[in-house]
């Protein structure tokens, strides 16, 4: 539920960026968000349609979300592997638990386009 | 048609209060903790409890968070705590702006401990950081052994889960075996307290580890 203030941050960031270059329509955004994020991307989706069609600047504009795999590096051997929908955050290499997150927990705007005036 | 690469993250803004909070609370020293749980794992019942153990021994503050009510406010009120509610009128978690308004009310350098007690969600309060210490989530035996792997972000991220409702645990299909083979994969460094906020079971040890926490972080600053 809390995708609608998610695609609200969006929005508010890609307008004020677009303003800065002269933007007046927006077509695309593309969204990289981490897999152990807990934002969906169907709702992410949603929430953009409905906020998009009130809004002059994003109107009709397509969401892009790219999906990132959750990727650990073990402190213990300094090996990196990814976790899937299991969670096991545990060193596939030496069963080490010493684990840092290094991708997965994205949530950012990677690009945009627009038209200018 | 132009494009225009950005790289922002989308929680930017509310990692910029969380920063400008955590600021505040290491001022004076004051420890902060962010509770979380689904709703009815027993927040209140437990921060209730807890108050009942600690108060008189350290300043405290409470940071109510609730979709629209005091209730709860009201119910800690009663333990001889400042309170502070905040109404997210809607919105289904806390945010970092929000305390920092909360604390408007209720200045952090006041107190050596401060609860914020989140909205009941498992999924989008994990999203935000308040600028805590750290996280404790309630999590009880009555909600079912999945709900860590359906979940795993806000597991992931705690310091401390208070297991609750273990006077129920002869009643339900809950494995307490499950739990810790699930836990020592998604956290194994998380901090386990068996608690119960009916009958104050384990209550105790729980306060007891806090309070150590409470005068590490004051020798700290």
């Amino acid at each position: 539920m809390h995708e609608v203030t998610l695609i609200e941050g969006v929005m508010n960031t890609v307008r004020a960026s677009a303003l800065e270059h002269d933007i007046v329509r927006i077509t695309r955004v593309k969204l990289v968000i981490g897999k152990l994020s807990m934002a969906l991307p169907d709702s992410l989706q949603f929430a953009f349609q409905v906020l998009g069609e009130q809004d002059d600047l994003f109107r009709g504009a397509q969401l892009e979300i790219e999906e990132q795999e959750i990727q650990c590096r073990c402190s213990d051997c300094q090996q990196e592997f990814v976790v899937d929908k299991d969670y096991r955050f545990v060193c596939n290499f030496c069963n080490g638990v010493n684990v840092e997150i290094i991708r997965g927990r994205e949530l950012y705007i990677d690009h945009y386009e627009g038209d200018k005036n | 048609m132009v494009q225009i690469a950005l790289g922002s993250n989308i929680l930017g803004a509310n990692e910029l209060l969380a920063r400008k909070n955590r600021k505040l609370f290491e001022q004076d020293g004051t420890l902060v903790i962010n509770l979380m749980s689904s709703p009815g794992a027993g927040k209140t019942t437990i921060l209730e409890r807890s108050l009942e153990e600690i108060t008189g021994k350290l300043k405290i503050g409470v940071i109510e968070g609730d979709l629209y009510t005091d209730q709860d406010a009201q119910r800690i009120g009663k333990k001889g705590v400042e309170v502070v509610q905040i109404n997210t009128e809607g919105t289904c978690h806390l945010d970092a702006g929000m305390v920092n308004k909360a604390l408007e009310r209720l200045p952090a350098s006041d107190y050596q401990l401060v609860f914020i007690e989140n909205v009941g969600n498992l999924v989008c309060p994990a999203e935000f950081d308040l600028g805590e210490d750290f996280r404790v989530v309630v999590f009880s035996v009555a909600e079912g052994n999945d709900k860590l792997l359906k979940y795993p972000l806000i597991f992931r991220e705690a310091r401390v889960i208070l297991l609750n409702k273990i006077d129920l645990l002869a009643y339900t299909d809950f494995s307490l075996e499950k739990f810790q083979a699930d836990l020592a994969q998604i956290n194994p460094s998380a901090i386990v307290f068996l608690v119960s906020g009916r009958t104050g079971e384990g209550v105790k040890a729980w306060t007891e580890w806090l309070l150590e926490e409470v005068s590490k972080k004051q020798n700290r600053f």
